[in-house]
């Protein structure tokens, strides 16, 4: 069996906010949820599925109340919680439910406040007490993997850096980007060292907001007035340091959830048009496009160089909206604003200065959790119809 | 910095409580299976390799090298540096390096257990050897 054609995104909506103290979390969640209701041009009365993750309050029965879902109507929930990349596990569990019968049409929400709001506490592994007090944070978590990546592999700096020019280059055409102005190598280069070897410039802002999604069966999408998008393969995967045995923090989770996508999709890196990869990091994004087979491993520092990754520019165009190293972040999740520029792309609705032409295959692929710590990994491959 | 920041006190817990005892006489543990003999960090009751319950605790030397490490120039308690030691027994292990020059450090650099004391059982931490 295989999701591949059987769900559709249909409804997508991404909060304009990035500073949000006069509204409450749930309240966004609300905003994100109706936007993207509207743009399907369903009642919220037609959603029978539900997804959420972590940053939901409460979980999924408070949300799905607050929220005013019909409940007579609601026949399946999903509250599977891996960080960043949960909205794109969630696209492809909402896939599986849809190709199952078990539900029609599913929202997805993310949204939170992490600028002005405090952030709800993760609980605690097995690992606590052996790992809790040496302080990792994203910002070493991914230091510690961009270091060993830069020992094995002559990685640079500079290297790094363009990724961040790139996702700069889109982001002067995002009128809600935090951060509209273009940089250059020189830069990042110069800004402060947060955790070697990453630059304040590798990583991404922090921000308010949020977004969501409808997806659902192929004949609703047909019935509805927005262009066709559709999954056609989906992986997830998750990685730790297992007991410490063989650790090598230079490939992530993606090494298995990229190639399952693919398989499940028929198509192979080549055939991309446009790639939205989370970019929590720059360093991130090097280790996922290796991961995902668009190079090899160890070729990522020479793939991303010279804007390579800027639209209009480079051989594969990346984060369109500037992402998360330069528009937004919410609540410090990166998955669901990656399928959201993703879907706007194969729509034709992106910026005409960073819209791609005759876009028709695209990739969403995130991480969740520390990506030198333990994580997890999902890939979505999306094609307009 | 590492003399006076404080530390928390393990929680522990009747699957580890055994590494907290062996810590407070100053001696770093790790479980070893002897079903199919590899050790593994931190220690767990089932082997995560193989899945046997005939998992043995074993002194460490406390020797290792550095995997990777970053060092984090800003924090509330000031800079520190975080890292995977590769154990000379096998396993890596998550760690803080301390009592040593953290501008200078290096992948591949020796490395040894110390531990730093908390309000329970002492935390083990790796200075360079």
């Amino acid at each position: 069996m295989t999701i591949k054609g059987k769900a559709y995104i249909a409804g997508i909506y991404e909060h304009p906010t990035r500073h949000a103290p006069d509204k409450s979390t749930a309240q966004l969640h609300a905003e994100v949820a109706k936007g993207a209701i509207e743009d399907a041009g369903i009642s919220k009365d037609d959603v029978d599925g539900y997804f959420c993750a972590g940053d939901a309050p409460g979980g999924a029965w408070p949300m799905v109340d607050y929220l005013g879902l019909n409940t007579k109507k609601l026949r399946h929930v999903d509250s599977t919680e891996t960080g960043g990349c949960s909205y794109i596990i969630h696209l492809g569990h909402a896939a599986e439910a849809i190709a199952a019968g078990k539900c029609s049409i599913a929202l997805i929400t993310l949204a939170g406040k992490p600028r002005t709001g405090a952030m709800p506490p993760r609980a605690a592994g097995a690992e606590v007490d052996f790992e809790s007090a040496y302080g990792a944070t994203t910002h070493n978590a991914y230091g510690m993997c961009a270091m060993r990546h830069m020992h094995d592999y002559g990685t640079t700096s500079e290297q790094l850096a363009w990724i961040k020019v790139a996702a700069s280059h889109h982001a002067q055409y995002n009128p809600h980007a935090m951060l509209k102005d273009v940089v250059t190598v020189e830069d990042v280069l110069n800004s402060p060292m947060i955790s070697d070897p990453l630059h304040r410039m590798d990583c991404c802002v922090v921000s308010d907001g949020g977004g969501a999604l409808i997806v659902t069966t192929p004949e609703i999408a047909k019935s509805l007035k927005k262009p066709l998008v559709r999954l056609i393969g989906h992986g997830e995967a998750m990685k730790g340091p297992r007991g410490g045995k063989d650790l090598d923090l230079t490939y992530s989770a993606g090494i298995w959830s990229g190639p399952r996508a693919f398989e499940e999709a028929g198509i192979t890196p080549k055939d991309i048009k446009y790639a939205s990869i989370y970019d929590s990091f720059t360093i991130t994004v090097l280790m996922q496009l290796e991961d995902l087979g668009f190079c090899k491993k160890g070729e990522g520092g020479k793939f991303v160089a010279d804007g390579n990754l800027i639209s209009g520019v480079g051989k594969l165009p990346f984060n369109t909206d500037g992402g998360g190293l330069c528009s937004n972040h919410p609540v410090n999740r990166g998955g669901m604003t990656k399928i959201l520029e993703a879907v706007r792309q194969l729509r034709g609705e992106a910026h005409p200065k960073v819209q791609v032409k005759n876009c028709d295959l695209a990739i969403a692929h995130g991480t969740g959790g520390l990506l030198g710590v333990r994580h997890a990994a999902s890939t979505a491959i999306l094609e307009r119809v | 910095m590492s003399e006076t920041k404080k530390y928390p006190a393990p929680v522990t817990n009747p699957e580890t409580a055994a590494f907290w005892d062996a810590a407070k006489e100053g001696k770093f543990m790790i479980k070893r299976c002897t079903a199919c003999g590899e050790a593994h960090y931190f220690p767990r009751s089932i082997c995560p390799f193989c899945y046997s319950d005939k998992t043995v605790w074993e002194e460490a030397s406390g020797e290792g090298t550095i995997y990777t490490y970053s060092l984090m120039r800003k924090s509330p308690t000031g800079p520190y540096a975080i890292g995977y030691v590769t154990l000379k027994e096998g396993p890596s292990v998550q760690t803080n390096f301390v009592d040593c020059d953290l501008t200078t450090l290096k992948i591949g650099q020796k490395v040894k257990v110390v531990f730093k004391p908390t309000d329970g059982a002492p935390l083990p931490f790796f200075t360079v050897a």
